[in-house]
């Protein structure tokens, strides 16, 4: 055999086998980039995540490895004014080419839509109105090898109230109401999400989760804590004027403190809460020469139980 | 087939190319007058966009809200995103198509002229209303680029003459004029071919700006029609969208993505074709699977008609509609991938000349790779759930929007710029001009990606102090990107005024526009030119027009 076609056969193993290793290391990394993994779901989002990396950091060295190598390799001699190689086309790689993006996205579709049926994220009501054709397991269905229906009947219900610019939790078994949403962990929450005014969006980093509020609907939303800690929710979904400032602690505690601080909350006398939007228009609209332009008055702060 | 420009114009006494300044900004017919008064206009309003964006990273260098007031801050990040896509993107890749395309396919002027006049001179109009939103009471529009109510519909100053209402006409109008270039654009590239460019022998920047103008034909009807039912709810108290009177809100997304994404493929098709035009000429060898990357630009545009939901994974749209629409948006990514791999095959094995837009072109190919990389990631919705509307989507959509389209543009600029001017820029402030780019680019648009991961939202005025570090970054690349234009206005002034003349075809190209003298005379063709080769004919001696002078004898006369 041609020794040349061998060298670069081995050229071309090596270059195959350097970016391989490398997305891979890559892929690995993709965890560190992201926040804890306070939910059962983020495990499936970020393994997902970092499969996409994977393969994502693959095809980028590969196109830019084999760009710069051109670049390096095949310019023009200064002078040099004659042409390339007359090229147009060649069926075989053209078709292998073409095959290869084909299979790669019914791999990753097939993969998003396995983690996306175990998250179930999605409350009953959508699976009873839109006869969703897909059933929908969970996410610790999964890990606890427990036929679905059972462990996805959720063990907290908690009605979340979003408006311009505060978040007001309510459990509704205890009457409470708090502006701090404390959540036991490794058990199934659904939350029933209302806003009264505009558009927001309820995301917890940690969680990897979000969905959307619209006005005039409740939109159930399930999900599983499994890390006791302090998170943020912030509202994602553009709200108007103090939009930044519509933040949340979640607090996730075991079991046995998360009903502690319900026995205590229960206890307190509702006070209104503190809200930063509320402030900061406050002292806007106190000052003699206006910066802004006109805004939407906050809603007045709620007055709940608890704020944290 | 050729001449209804001729019948129509009635002005072809003088052959001479504008030789004074004032013609520009005159009522003129020429497609090339108009080519070039569409592309400095939005090369201003990219400027205009850009100052924005200083002051919003500006805002953003520190975590608390404390250079500009929320309100202007929201006015800021509304305007940036408007004018940089209905004053920037959209006009420039237009203005670049109405110079470019009655020349390539060897026509004489576009198929409606006056049209074509027409709608460019709705482009200023937009941009003076939507500057004149900053002195009504209340300010410019402040719900976003793309205005979803409730939050649009919400109007605390009570006027009925607002920054919402003055935003959403001048979206409407510059519906309208879009509208009027598509009919144009289309009905040219159909209709005007000179003979023997059938259209298999068309240069595939015609067939990108074909397949996008199909796209604006069926898209722009659906957003035209959510402004104005916006506009209704807004001025007179319809309940279109407005939820507290029983509207759907969720119904004004569909109206607006329908469109709106496809858009995306708007602005995109147009600079593919710019790469597909630039990788020939400057590694020297043909494009690398003509026919596929040709049919690839109308698979976009088809399956581009069914994504749109994707914007919408979280907007409570039931289980199975995502995962439709998740399928539906990653099968783009075939045709697209496609095309990255003729453009890696036609450098591969070339003779490479790295002149200013042949590293514009690589430049923005390679940042393409990232963007579309996210955007597989943005298109998996268990992923998309975590990243939505956080800054990894504000990293992904500039990557594609000043990564690709924007580095695009000044490659074809500079690419075509002694076609249109008749002199030479200078090549070392090109080259300064894209290392500050490309470097600021990505120290603008990279670090915005951990920020989106670690849960850093889009459209924020304040953030947690945790998030300092990426944004400083991000910041810093913003002003170098700011600065980056400097040496590009700079070299297209002086150049436009003294630079070395152009000859006719200074890069040794192949296509129709370099075979007529620099700057094209009016009309553009003396005699039609009769077409009898496919494009792209590097390395092989075949001439390609039986009529006129051939380049490829030239080649080999060097
Ligand atoms: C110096 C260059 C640029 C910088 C520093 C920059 C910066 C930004 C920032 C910080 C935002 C987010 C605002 C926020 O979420 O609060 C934004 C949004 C946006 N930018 Fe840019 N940008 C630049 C160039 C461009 C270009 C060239 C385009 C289009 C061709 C563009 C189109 C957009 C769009 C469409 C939005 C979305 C606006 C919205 O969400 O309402 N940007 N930009
Ligand atoms: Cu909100
Ligand atoms: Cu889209």
């Amino acid at each position: 055999m041609n020794i040349r076609l061998i060298l670069n056969l081995l050229t071309l193993m090596t270059g195959g086998l350097v970016i391989t290793i490398t997305s891979i290391f890559i892929g690995k990394q993709a965890y560190f980039w992201l926040p804890p993994q306070a939910a059962a779901e983020s495990h499936l989002i970020d393994d997902l995540f970092s499969f996409l990396v994977t393969v994502g950091a693959f095809i980028f060295l590969a196109v830019t490895s084999t760009v710069l190598y051109s670049v390096t390799f095949h310019r023009a001699k200064n002078y040099d004014m004659s042409d390339g190689p007359h090229i147009e086309g060649n069926i075989t790689l053209e078709v292998v080419w073409t095959a290869i993006p084909i299979m790669l996205v019914l791999w990753i579709a097939a993969y998003s839509y396995q983690v996306y049926e175990q998250m179930g994220i999605q409350g009953p009501s959508h699976l009873l109105h839109l006869h969703n054709p897909i059933s929908i397991q969970t996410a610790d269905a999964q890990e606890k090898e427990t036929p679905a229906e059972t462990v996805s009947e959720p063990l907290e219900k908690i009605d979340v109230l979003a408006k311009q610019w505060a978040w007001v939790f309510h459990y509704p078994e205890k009457g409470i109401t708090s502006t701090e949403l404390h959540l036991p962990s490794d058990r199934r929450v659904r939350l029933a999400l209302q806003s009264e005014d505009v558009l927001h969006g309820f995301y917890i980093p940690a969680f990897r989760l979000k969905q959307d509020i619209v006005p005039g609907k409740t939109i159930d939303f399930e999900f599983t804590p499994i890390r006791p800690g302090k998170y943020s929710l912030t509202d994602s979904q553009y709200s108007g004027t103090y939009f930044a400032t519509m933040q949340a602690n979640v607090i996730v505690e075991t079991p046995e403190e998360y009903h502690e601080w319900l026995e205590k909350a229960v206890s307190h006398i509702p006070t209104p809460a503190k809200n930063q939007a509320a402030s900061e228009y406050a002292q806007t609209s106190n000052q003699s020469i206006k910066t802004g332009w006109e805004t939407v008055k906050p809603a007045a702060p709620p007055v709940v139980n608890f704020s944290g | 087939m050729t001449n209804i420009s001729l019948e129509i114009t009635g002005e072809s006494h003088h052959h001479e190319p504008p030789t004074h300044w004032k013609t520009y900004f005159t009522f003129s017919t020429d497609h090339k007058v108009i080519g070039i008064q569409y592309l400095v206009t939005s090369f201003i309003f990219f400027l205009v966009g850009g100052i924005f964006a200083m002051i919003l990273r500006g805002e953003l260098i520190t975590p608390e809200s404390d250079l500009i007031d929320r309100t202007v801050y929201n006015g800021m990040f509304t305007m940036h995103g408007t004018v940089m896509l209905f004053l920037w993107t959209f006009p420039s890749l237009v203005g670049l198509a109405n110079y470019l395309v009655p020349i390539m396919i060897g026509a004489r002027d576009m198929a409606f002229p006056r049209l074509n006049a027409v709608a460019f001179w709705m482009v200023p109009v937009v941009g003076i209303l939507l500057m004149s939103s900053f002195f009504v009471p209340g300010g410019p529009a402040q719900a976003g680029w793309w205005a979803y109510p409730p939050v649009s519909l919400q109007n605390p100053t009570g006027h009925l003459i607002n920054g919402q209402v003055l935003w959403l006409l001048a979206v409407a109008i510059s519906g309208v004029s879009s509208i009027m270039g598509a009919v144009n654009f289309v009905t040219t590239i159909v209709k005007m071919r000179a003979p023997g460019m059938g259209f298999f022998r068309m240069p595939l920047f015609v067939w990108a700006v074909f397949s996008a103008q199909i796209i604006q034909l069926f898209g722009l009807p659906a957003l035209t029609a959510g402004a104005v039912m916006l506009l209704f709810d807004l001025t007179v108290g319809t309940a279109f969208f407005d939820p507290s009177k029983g509207g759907n809100p969720v119904m004004f997304q569909h109206y607006f993505w329908f469109y709106s994404h496809p858009a995306v493929y708007v602005i995109i098709l147009p600079i593919f074709g710019i790469f597909s035009e630039i990788f020939p000429v400057y590694s020297r060898k043909p494009l690398f699977g003509y026919k596929v990357v040709a049919i690839s630009s109308i698979l976009i545009a088809a399956v581009s008609a069914i994504v749109w939901v994707h914007h919408m994974y979280v907007s409570g749209t039931p289980g199975w509609m995502r995962l439709l629409f998740m399928v539906t948006t990653m099968f783009v990514s075939v045709p697209t991938g496609i095309k990255v791999f003729a453009w890696v095959a036609t450098i591969w094995g070339g003779k490479i000349k790295l002149t200013t837009p042949m590293m514009f072109a690589l430049g923005g190919l390679i940042m393409f790779v990232f963007a579309g990389i996210t955007g597989i990631m943005l298109s998996s919705v268990p992923v998309d759930v975590h990243v939505n509307n956080t800054y990894f989507v504000v990293g992904h959509f500039h990557y594609v929007l000043y990564g690709t389209v924007t580095m695009g543009m000044y490659a074809a600029i500079y690419h075509w710029f002694p076609k249109m001017t008749g002199r030479m820029f200078n090549e070392g402030w090109g080259q300064i001009h894209f290392w500050l780019a490309f470097i600021g680019t990505n120290l603008n648009f990279l670090p915005m990606h951990p920020l989106g991961l670690q849960g850093m939202l889009r459209r924020v005025a304040s953030y947690a102090p945790e998030y300092t570090f990426w944004n400083v970054l991000a910041s810093l690349g913003a002003f170098l990107l700011g600065m980056s234009t400097l040496p590009f206005i700079f070299n297209i002034l002086i150049s436009w005024l003294q630079g070395e003349k152009a000859p006719d075809n200074p890069w040794r190209a192949i296509g129709l526009e370099w075979l007529i003298s620099s700057p094209p005379p009016v009309e553009n063709f003396e005699e039609i030119p009769i077409v009898i080769s496919a494009p792209y004919g590097y390395g092989k001696s075949e001439p390609l027009t039986a009529n006129l002078e051939n380049h490829a004898t030239l080649i080999e006369a060097e």
